[in-house]
């Protein structure tokens, strides 16, 4: 199949991933903050509206050439085409499990008397996460004029946009959005003329992690709790409503928007090109929004091509680590993938970096940096408090596995932790989750992976603390009872 | 249904009826309903679960059900005019929001998940809002507060007390 073969020879590789954001915004938009930096050629593009004044609204989006590429690829386009477009881009979804999106479109059946139905998610509850907030807060109609393009490749005549209820700022502008799109005609019965007739709805979350994994945010939208399905059947056969159905990530949808209106070439000059040597790697191609929180001076949002080096994004980007510190660890793409060490930062943020530094992969590419100062203990203890709340309870492995992490997590950080702890921590980290094959979904590998790199990269300072804190049990090898309830703060 | 004693209003109750044609199923409109009633009592105790039920032509277990899944959603008491959620995930705990939270606790005089006495405030700590470039950051209502210190969220809290009462 053509669409996997290397287009781009190794040296135009190594100039593409140099061409990192010197327009990286900042969180307040002061570009004074970024002034320092050289003046790269990259161009950035899915913010290239954020920090314009009132970039929300029609006006603004028009001003800059908003909605022409859907009106070019009504007029000028089949969705076949669009969907054949999107595949040669080989554009990986951005939500977290980085599936090419045209392969995921194909899959849909063919002649399908309807109705399809179209979800954006826009639940993003990754700890760590926030880019999809940024886009939908300052640039709504991109995200819009993306879906719009999406549904009509694949047959869609409705739309749900699901967002998490922690951003009102989102749900506000999205609506207004839609309500001005729906007024120039953008939406609604035959959008332009062309014939293709699209409505566009937001569903509102109600706090829960899990309502981001595809078929949990399914069912959550048919109004029921949000119980990650058995799959197959995949949503693309029988999803909403049991109806063919496709789940894309918001920044997703405002990658296809790009893709067409730039094209195939413009989209894998950008990245790290497929490996040669492995017909199944689609390579990473294109723009990324990368999200920096933690320990950094310039937390923010900020765009760069896939490939760009963990290190550059903290360094260059985020201004490096706070009070003159040194780097401790890395989460390099929201919490479910685990953490890198400050030796593994020149890893690129690609789909096969973070891999390759035992790390789940790149997830939604939001970066967490944790200074030499924070605890490791403190990091587990989080991570398993994170997920033990948010699992859906459905599996045992996942449900016991996650709460049985915390406990022992809990009693560690209490000081009565045994050096056994680990290994019956990596224990559950190594057997729960879909690729050991014990759960539905995937939170379960989510909440191993921090488990199963934490303790492997810091077992000293693991076991240092636990010798440190508890000198009269750590060696115990026998049960000891989980701490009480009272000796826990929250 | 006993229109005295209803609980649903009929502003509630025609907010409702409009996103019939948003959905296919009745059972798609329980979620954006239960967020209806909420806003409107500030809790969703089992007489609103049946009235919905009633109006959305199903059992009211069917909606139970679904409300139970989402911590959202409380049944016992209205919660507070002003509900906070405290953000101790990973990126705000790193920028010091555990000790925020035991200093928000002290100064509102409850623990997470209480309601203080007056009905003004309820606390919760949240995971993760999507404000890490924030952190520490926490949600009020609908307001995001962001890059927290102590002395932020007494200036806070004192005005938010000033604004609800
Ligand atoms: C526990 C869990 C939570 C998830 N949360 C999100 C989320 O908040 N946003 C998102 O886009 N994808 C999330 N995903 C991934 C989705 O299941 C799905 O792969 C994605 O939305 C597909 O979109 P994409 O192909 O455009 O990336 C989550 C997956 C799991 C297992
Ligand atoms: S893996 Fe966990 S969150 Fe996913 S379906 Fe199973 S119990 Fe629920
Ligand atoms: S970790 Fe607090 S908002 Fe994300």
């Amino acid at each position: 199949m053509t669409v996997y073969i290397a287009a781009i020879p190794a040296r135009r590789r190594e100039r593409c991933l140099l061409r990192a954001s010197g327009e990286g915004i900042a969180r307040r938009f002061r570009s004074a903050a970024l002034s320092g930096l050289p003046t790269m050629p990259y161009q950035n593009v899915l913010l290239a509206n954020v920090g314009k004044p009132n970039s929300h609204t029609l006006a603004a989006y028009l001003a800059s050439g908003g909605y022409s590429t859907l009106r070019k690829v009504l007029k000028e386009k089949s969705p076949q085409e669009v969907v054949e477009i999107v595949r040669a881009s080989n554009l990986r979804g951005r939500g977290g499990a980085g599936f090419p999106t045209g392969l995921k479109w194909s899959f849909l059946p063919d002649k399908h008397p309807g109705p399809i139905y179209f979800c954006v998610n826009a639940d993003e509850s990754e700890p760590g996460t926030f880019v999809n907030r940024v886009q939908m807060e300052h640039d709504p109609h991109q995200v819009l004029e993306g879906t719009i393009i999406s549904c009509y490749a694949t047959g869609a005549s409705r739309a749900y946009i699901y967002i998490r209820y922690e951003y009102p700022l989102c749900w506000k502008r999205m609506q207004a959005a839609i309500d001005e799109a729906r007024a120039a005609g953008y939406l609604g019965r035959n959008i332009l003329g062309s014939g293709f007739s699209l409505e566009v709805y937001l569903h509102r979350g109600a706090g829960a992690y899990i309502c981001g994994e595809e078929t949990g945010l399914i069912e959550s939208i048919e109004g029921r709790r949000a119980w990650p399905r058995i799959k197959p059947p995949f949503p693309a056969v029988e999803g909403l409503f049991r109806k063919p159905t496709v789940v894309n990530n918001v920044e997703t949808v405002a990658c296809v928007k790009h893709i067409l209106e730039r094209g195939v070439a413009w989209f894998k000059s950008i990245g790290t090109p497929a490996d040669p040597n492995d017909p199944r790697d689609p390579g990473s191609y294109g723009p990324k929004l990368f999200g920096i929180s933690g320990h950094v001076n310039r937390p923010g949002c900020y765009e760069a091509p896939l490939g760009i080096s963990c290190r550059e994004l903290i360094e260059r980007f985020a201004g490096g680590v706070w009070k003159g510190r040194k780097l401790k660890a890395v989460v390099p793409g929201g919490l479910s993938t685990g953490v890198i060490t400050a030796e593994e930062i020149d890893t690129p943020m690609d789909f096969s970096g973070p891999l390759r530094v035992g790390c789940l992969g790149l997830g939604t590419g939001c970066l967490i940096v944790l200074d030499e100062t924070y605890s490791m203990v403190d990091f587990l203890y989080n991570s398993c408090r994170f997920f033990a709340h948010e699992s859906c309870g459905q599996c045992t492995p996942c449900r016991e596995g996650t709460h049985w992490a915390l406990q022992m997590l809990r009693r560690i950080k209490a000081g009565r932790g045994r050096i056994k702890d680990l290994d019956l921590l990596l224990e559950i980290g190594d057997t729960i989750g879909i690729l050991p094959g014990t759960t539905i979904c995937g939170l379960a590998d989510g909440a191993a992976w921090p488990i199963k790199t934490a303790i492997r990269k810091f077992r000293q300072e693991f076991e240092d603390y636990i010798k440190h804190t508890n000198v009269a049990g750590w060696m115990e090898t026998q049960p000891v009872p989980a701490l009480e309830q009272s000796a826990v703060a929250h | 249904m006993c229109t005295a004693s209803r609980l649903l209003s009929d502003q509630t109750i025609a907010a409702i009826e409009e996103l019939f044609p948003c959905y296919p199923t009745r059972q798609a409109v329980v979620l954006p309903a239960l967020h209806i009633i909420n806003q409107q009592l500030g809790h969703v105790p089992p007489q609103a679960v049946e009235e919905l039920a009633t109006l959305l032509g199903l059992a009211p277990a069917q909606i139970q059900d679904t409300l139970s899944f989402y911590g959202f959603f409380k049944q016992d008491k209205p919660q507070g005019k002003v509900r906070i959620w405290f953000c101790h995930s990973l990126s705000c705990a790193a920028r010091g929001a555990e000790e925020l939270l035991e200093h928000l606790c002290a100064t509102l005089g409850i623990r997470p998940g209480q309601t203080t006495p007056d009905g003004m405030f309820t606390l919760e700590a949240a995971e993760c809002l999507g404000l890490c470039d924030g952190a520490p950051a926490m949600l009020a209502n609908d307001t995001v507060y962001t890059d927290l210190t102590r002395e932020k969220l007494d200036q806070i809290v004192q005005s938010l007390r000033s604004t609800a009462s």
